[in-house]
């Protein structure tokens, strides 16, 4: 039952099911590129000036949609995650993992689908995000070869913060509370990173976060490789981030699938 | 089929399950009786691999539960209490995803799908979701979804829960049909008259300790809470009355006798020809047979409304 052709062809029968949710819930998906857009069209066009203005010369153009539309791909990644934890929390909800964890399925299959999904899911709402960005006058600089190492930075964080949503979605006990989970990747972590302004700039407390937290070096390295400004050691820790957040989120997901379902049994216990 | 001993579990300091032995033959229909919280859930989780058991030992389906769960997962099917189905899938779709997750092929799937559908007469309703389902169609897809891996031995958690009565027999003749296919059925319920229709054994389960097992039969001729209620026209045919009768409970108020009877004719005619012979009339006769509270109150001492005044 748990041979490795089983595994994946349990995963793939999983990876359909997300699919067709996403296809079937399109208010939760589209959701997942609006809340970027709207971000990205706020500091455009209603904080742009000023925040410009504070920056100085950084960008390479000079513009703030240069500096602001890296941080703001970034920024789906957390959305598009957030999905992913309430999906799997309402799941969780309606009893049919319960029922998963009784078929002789390869036990994996039920994550490995969903992060895949989610990974699907949101690399489309980055592309999304991307070719608004292009239209609303984002010009990178980037040659075909940036392009693809920012994508793959891009995919590895969405990948890692995938697999910390997935716990969340875990552990959260209704689907508000998992979406509050994931406010951590949708908002507060992004407003304490270098994505609006320089960390520079913040109070000096805010400013020891912002340089120490996975935000800042994943969007200082999107940003080097698409404006072609220096990146300096952010990639090295952006990665770094990236393998240690999906490797604690991975064994961490695992350990709170494979444990009694707590919250399940209480209820029914009731 | 099933075989467990002393099986225990507990969530923090509460005590769910305290030492259940039990066993189930194959083909037949257990039924593990109890009220709310009893812990009839957890012993369905603990059998089919979802919980683990603080304690004791069970083999289900041959094989042992805490060493073999995926032998034993293979040859099992669970329809719980609240109906397991994908809400964003159809319910034709929620049978293909069962067919795919047992590994049948493309075909053998559509095939085993569509037997199915019509089957539990969910063809007209096959391409729409559940959440336009009524309860009792909600229920009958969840466990055609069961039935998809064609298994041996199938859980149900409390099955007609929350059913209209005439869901609930529909439910009941698919449970029978079921049996009469050589499947083995442990179902729980917290009413006494399904798990009398439908099991072949019944054990009662209260507060964590099987309190008695046996054939319906058995246990309701442990219960002695079926009586007739006799109507009186007036006060001085209630006196007679219950010179005649003996041992009966009276209630002056209502002008009524209360004899106990074990529910057969022959004592129902034992009754009545007595009452005919001392010539004394009677103005209105019923017959209550035991229901669930009577055989907690026989079993245990306590009924499960009065929980909380005997502790």
């Amino acid at each position: 039952m748990s041979t490795p052709s089983y595994a994946l062809r349990d995963s793939a029968t999983m990876l359909r099911r997300d699919v067709r949710h996403s296809l079937r819930n399109p208010s939760m998906t589209l959701s997942g590129v609006l809340t970027p857009v709207v971000t990205l069209a706020l500091f455009i066009y209603v904080f742009g000036g000023t925040l410009g203005a504070g920056l100085g010369g950084l960008a390479h153009s000079g513009s703030y949609i240069d500096y602001v539309a890296p941080a703001i791909i970034i920024m789906t990644i957390g959305s598009g995650v957030s999905t992913t934890a309430v999906n799997l929390c309402m799941d969780m909800a309606e009893g049919i993992i319960a029922r998963f964890r009784t078929m002789a399925i390869a036990r994996a299959s039920v994550l490995t689908g969903l992060v895949l999904g989610s990974l699907i899911r949101t690399m489309i709402s980055n592309g999304i995000v991307i070719g608004v960005a292009l239209l609303m006058g984002f010009r990178p600089a980037a040659d075909l070869v940036a392009w693809i190492a920012a994508l793959g930075v891009i995919a590895l964080f969405t990948l890692a913060l995938t697999w910390m949503a997935v716990v969340f979605g875990l552990i959260g006990k209704t689907p508000a509370g998992a979406n509050g989970l994931s406010l951590i990747f949708q908002l507060i972590l992004p407003f304490t990173s270098s994505a609006f302004v320089r960390p520079g700039s913040m109070p000096s407390g805010i400013r020891w976060f912002a340089e120490y937290q996975p935000f800042t070096p994943v969007i200082d390295t999107v940003r080097g490789l698409l404006l072609g400004t220096p990146i300096g050691n952010s990639a090295a820790l952006a990665v770094a981030w990236c393998v240690g957040l999906t490797v604690v989120g991975y064994l961490w997901a695992r350990a709170v699938y494979n444990r009694n379902s707590v919250a399940y049994n209480l209820s029914a216990v009731r | 089929m099933i075989e467990t001993r002393g099986l225990r579990k507990s969530f923090g300091d509460h005590m769910v399950l305290d030492g259940i032995d039990l066993e189930v033959a194959a083909g037949t229909v257990f039924a593990l009786l109890g009220p709310n919280g009893a812990g009839k859930t957890t012993m369905v989780q603990i059998l089919s691999t979802l919980i683990d058991a603080d304690g004791g030992e069970a083999r289900v389906a041959g094989h042992d539960l805490a060493r073999e769960p995926d032998a034993v997962r293979a040859a099992i099917g669970v329809t719980g209490q609240f109906s397991a189905v994908d809400n964003l899938l159809t319910g034709e779709e929620n049978l293909l995803l069962m067919a795919d997750l047992h590994h049948l092929g493309r075909s053998e799937g559509r095939k085993r799908a569509a037997a199915l559908l019509d089957r539990f007469d969910l063809v007209d309703a096959a391409k729409q979701k559940p959440a336009t389902y009524s309860g009792g169609m909600r229920r009958r897809l969840d466990l055609a979804m069961t039935l998809v891996g064609d298994p041996r031995l199938i859980f149900l958690d409390e099955p007609t829960a929350g059913l209209d009565p005439r869901s609930r027999h529909t439910m009941w003749q698919i449970i029978r049909d079921l049996v009469a296919g050589g499947v083995t059925i442990f179902l729980t319920t917290q009413y006494l008259d399904e798990a009398d229709e439908l099991a072949g054994r019944i054990a009662v389960l209260d507060r964590g300790k099987l309190v008695a097992q046996g054939t319906p039969d058995e246990l309701k001729r442990r219960i002695p809470g079926g009586h007739v209620r006799l109507q009186f026209a007036n006060a001085s045919g209630l006196e007679w009355g219950a010179r005649t009768l003996g041992e009966v409970m009276r209630d002056d108020d209502a002008l009524t006798l209360q004899v106990p009877t074990d529910g057969s004719v022959r004592s129902l005619k034992a009754v009545l020809d007595r009452l005919d012979q001392a010539a004394i009339p009677v103005d209105g006769l019923s017959v209550h047979t035991p229901d669930l509270d009577d055989v907690f109150f026989a079993l245990t001492g306590h009924t499960d409304a009065q929980k909380g005044n005997l502790r």
